[in-house]
């Protein structure tokens, strides 16, 4: 709680002053957004506003084009490198640091359990040579034994491994149970499609606009003007231009599909990981326990750039997802359906301000634009 | 009477002439009918194929040493013989990852292990005077030959972004068919085609001899491990390759004849792909380790001057080890999307397999136990073997936990554990049956000195290459990237060093075959002394062109 309050606290305090510049240059969300038709539910009243924005914006995109990718009401969050959340530590040996419940029981899985049963056969085995080295040399057992069955020890090394095996197994199954829990009917729902080579995340409860998500070059390999990757973006090859924005703290639905080849859509530090086949629509739920940046890599080989496709979750407050969404052009799905005649797409960011804690600042702004 | 036993002698004296005959130099290598000479091509070549392929792997650890792309550009427009863009760059790299394996496997460790060591030994030990269909054996070296031409031809040819197959081992569609443009995936599947059917020629060959040619007395039950592993690697090849046969011609009809069995657009389905590659590609895995089983039970036995201890279970535990390797197969496709009781089905016959391999790791030691053991060179690379085995085979049982592999799938985490059950798994035993079996070969003793240099600084590189990619996958880096984050520099840079220490070791074990066949000290036949129970032992170093004329009489 300390934490998110403080995260919260420094999130505003980044938020503001870009805010600053982004409001008088005439923000156009439009080139992150590729077109995509308002989802059925939408009423013409409902869909007026996205549309609308989405028209202004060619007109806008031109001239002042995000640096940063920033966008009225939302700010890219600086991942935290002192922590090295959500990203690969140098000279690390053990898994990264976990951000959903799943992850954290998996990780405890194999640090608890497994790493120690597999050091210590190894180790055990290890032990036995040494010994036989010691012991059985020519020198020390000039007569070897003639002993070639002892049906005792042949049953105890069938069974122990068994035992070991089934205490293994018991955690192993119930993790694999935890990880299939269907996300529940509220859950946000994100399609993940991998293209050669980049990232698109769909949001079909928001309006199903589309993000487009490529990795970010460095300020040498791209041209004069052109945005390249700065820290605040994240680590070299894993920053990605617009970032899959989800809320922390809710049950999320992924969806992973492909549209040429095979990708994977990984995360370590969710412990999530999920082919991203053509033709088909996978689905994993995913809870991530905090706001944070959570960087991963494209993990099944597609073709040459299969280096170069980052995945860059950022988890946000529920009301400062609404914010995003809301600069994607896209709306809150409670808004839509209580009320689908009355200017509906503005209620929801509202709304979850009002509810959201008083302390949150951050959140202020987000809100604000509410005409 | 006189005269009659006059014929005798010289009939005898004839046979004897007829059994060191040789045919003339080309007739002799390039027609041959020979199992030894057959075997000793299958050895030349894997040795070949395995300083490609382990070339190719140096390449890979170079440009890996360090984060950035520093060499990968100039060597695409060294192939392409003109300035190579960055994505042909990356091209490149996916096209040496996919030969690195691709010859690894089909052209290193199975000609070696099978082809090498089994045609050499398996007629020797059972008693036999050569192989069941000797024709059909020298029709199956040439045909790998000419797959491996093939192959590396692939290289020149057009495959999409850039030059040569890119699609990684596994050639998974639809990047194998609408996502690699030109021929050399086709080839680079021809390729796997006539490997493919050469192991299957030589499966039916090694069943129909140790079935039909076994020594009068020895029974299936008598026969030593080595061939018990040959035996059961040689069912495997002859269920696994056939299915690989298929989905690979399925690859190509989608590629060229409108086919859409992988094209979802279509109706077909990406995923069977991967089921049909992988009911092939798990037992393949054993395929390469299994007869390595086999020979390091040979050497443990020799050098503890004891029988295997427990023969009947490590036997059968071979047998189970291929029957359960047929039902595992998609522990290979965690990530796929499959359902919640596939996954947990699957996790749980995977951990079945540590039971017989359990059985075998602790029979081996138990055969040690009590022994009289003398550290000659093959037994500290047996022992080296029995260690690595270990350690690999633990971190597959980790990587069988459907849950656990959702994070370690496709990184680091599974390239060292494949890498310690068959480069210091497969290889180890590879060596170690090099070792043992080269002064019968060649007639001429390895020296002990170098070998066991060979060993150290061999077992030093291969552990400071690999166990630091533990490290790396737990971090979430993934496998078959060129470049990468920097936080991911200092163990890949540890793993570049590993390399060069490994190759330090590979040059030593050059130096001592050279040194060995041209001065090496004249190999006595059974120069191991009275652990060596083989039948092998029985026989002149090198053995005779033609063996057991008369058929020897196991009691």
């Amino acid at each position: 709680m300390i934490m998110l309050k403080k995260f919260l606290v420094v999130m505003a305090a980044m938020a503001m002053p870009s805010l600053a510049l982004a409001q008088p240059a005439n923000p156009a969300p439009a080139p992150v957004t590729k077109e995509v038709a308002a989802p059925v539910v939408a009423t013409p009243a409902a869909a007026a506003p996205v549309a609308a924005e989405a028209e202004a914006a060619p007109a806008a995109a031109a001239a002042p084009k995000s640096m940063d990718g920033s966008l009225p009401g939302y700010t890219p969050m600086r991942p935290d490198y002192a922590n090295s959340v959500g990203m690969p530590k140098p000279k690390e040996v053990d898994f990264q640091e976990q951000f959903s419940d799943n992850g954290q029981y998996a990780k405890w899985i194999n640090n608890a359990i497994l790493l120690p049963i597999i050091t210590i056969i190894s180790l055990f085995v290890l032990g036995l040579l040494l010994w036989v080295i010691v012991r059985f040399n020519r020198r020390a057992n000039p007569v070897p034994s003639k002993t070639t069955h002892n049906t005792f020890i042949e049953v105890v090394w069938t069974l122990v491994p068994v035992l070991i095996l089934l205490g293994i197994a018991y955690p192993s199954l119930d993790l694999l149970a935890k990880q299939f829990k269907p996300a529940p009917a509220e859950a946000v729902t994100i399609k993940a499609t991998g293209y050669q080579w980049y990232w698109g995340y769909t949001y079909p409860d928001h309006g199903g606009f589309e993000v487009v998500s490529n990795m970010l070059k460095e300020q040498g390999d791209v041209a004069k003007g052109e945005r390249f990757r700065t820290e605040n973006d994240g680590p070299k090859l894993m920053a990605a231009d617009n970032r899959m924005v989800v809320p922390a703290g809710v049950p999320l639905r992924i969806q992973t599909t492909a549209a040429d080849v095979i990708h994977a859509f990984a995360v370590p530090s969710l412990w999530f990981k999920l082919d991203a086949v053509p033709g088909r629509l996978n689905e994993k739920s995913l809870t991530i326990t905090k706001p944070g940046v959570y960087f991963g890599q494209c993990s099944e080989l597609c073709g040459a750039r299969h280096a170069f496709m980052p995945i860059v979750v950022e988890a946000l407050p529920p009301e400062k997802f609404a914010a995003w969404v809301k600069a994607q052009g896209g709306t809150m799905p409670g808004a839509e359906k209580p009320a689908p005649a009355a200017a509906p797409a503005v209620a929801a960011p509202a709304a979850a301000a009002g509810t959201a804690p008083a302390t949150d600042s951050a959140a202020a702004p987000a809100a604000a634009p509410t005409k | 009477m006189t005269t009659i036993a006059a014929t005798g002698t010289d009939l005898h004296a004839h046979d004897h002439h007829d059994a060191d005959h040789k045919p003339a130099f080309f007739a002799r290598w390039f027609m041959s009918t020979n199992h030894k000479d057959i075997g000793t091509l299958y050895l030349i070549f894997a040795i070949f194929a395995g300083i490609v392929g382990g070339a190719i792997s140096g390449l890979m650890r170079l440009e890996l040493a360090a984060p950035g792309i520093q060499y990968l550009q100039g060597w695409a427009s060294m192939m392409a013989g003109k300035e190579a863009s960055l994505d042909e760059a990356y091209h490149m790299w996916n096209v040496l990852i996919t030969a690195h394996g691709l010859i690894m496997v089909f052209f290193m460790v199975m000609p070696a292990i099978i082809g090498g060591f089994g045609n050499w030994f398996v007629p020797l030990m059972i008693g036999a005077p050569d192989m069941a269909f000797p024709r059909m054996n020298n029709v199956s070296f040439w045909l790998t030959v000419v797959a491996f031409i093939m192959l590396l031809g692939s290289s020149f040819v057009p495959g999409g972004t850039g030059l040569g197959a890119g699609t990684g081992w596994t050639v998974y569609a639809p990047l194998s068919t609408s996502g690699s443009v030109g021929p050399a995936v086709d080839m680079a599947i021809f390729s796997l085609h006539l490997a493919g059917a050469a192991s299957i020629l030589g499966a039916i060959n090694f069943i129909t001899t140790i079935f039909n040619m076994r020594a009068p007395g020895m029974t299936l039950h008598k026969m030593p491990l080595f061939v018990w592993s040959v035996l059961v690697t040689a069912f495997l090849l002859l269920l696994a390759l056939p299915v690989l046969a298929a989905a690979i011609t399925m690859l190509l009809v989608d590629r060229n004849f409108g086919g859409a069995f992988f094209d979802a657009a279509a109706g077909g389905d990406p995923v069977l792909y991967q089921h049909l590659f992988w009911f092939f590609g798990h037992p393949e895995v054993y395929i390469m380790i299994l007869p390595g089983f086999g020979i390091i039970s040979q050497i443990v036995a020799t050098f503890s001057r004891k029988p295997v201890f427990g023969y009947l279970g490590m036997a059968y535990a071979m047998v189970a080890i291929g029957v359960v390797g047929f039902v595992v197969w998609a522990h290979h496709m965690f990530t796929t999307g499959m359902s919640v009781d596939m996954k947990m089905y699957f996790t749980a016959a995977t951990m079945v397999i540590a039971v017989p391999t359990g059985i075998k790791i602790f029979s081996w030691i138990a055969t040690m136990w009590g022994g009289s053991v003398s550290f000659k060179t093959p037994m500290v690379w047996a022992m080296g073997f029995i260690f690595m085995f270990t350690v690999g085979g633990v971190t597959g049982v980790v990587l069988a936990n459907g849950g656990l592999d959702d994070n370690l799938h496709d990184t680091y985490y599974v390239v060292a554990h494949f890498h310690y059950v068959l480069s210091l798994g497969a290889v180890f035993s590879l060596f170690a049956g090099f070792y043992y079996w080269f002064g019968k070969m060649s007639g001429r003793h390895l020296n002990e000195f170098l070998g066991h240099l060979h060993f150290w600084v061999f077992f030093i590189g291969v552990n400071v290459l690999f166990f630091p990619m533990h490290f790396l996958g737990n971090s979430g880096m993934p496998r078959r990237y060129p470049d990468y984050p920097e936080a991911f520099a200092y163990w890949n840079g540890v793993a570049s060093t590993g390399y060069a220490i490994m190759a330090v070791g590979i040059l030593i074990f050059f130096v001592n075959v050279i040194w060995s066949l041209l001065a090496g000290r004249r190999a006595e036949d059974n120069y191991w002394g009275e652990g060596a129970t083989t039948l092998e032992w029985t026989l002149t170093s090198p053995p005779p062109y033609h063996q057991f004329e008369t058929l020897p009489v196991i009691k």
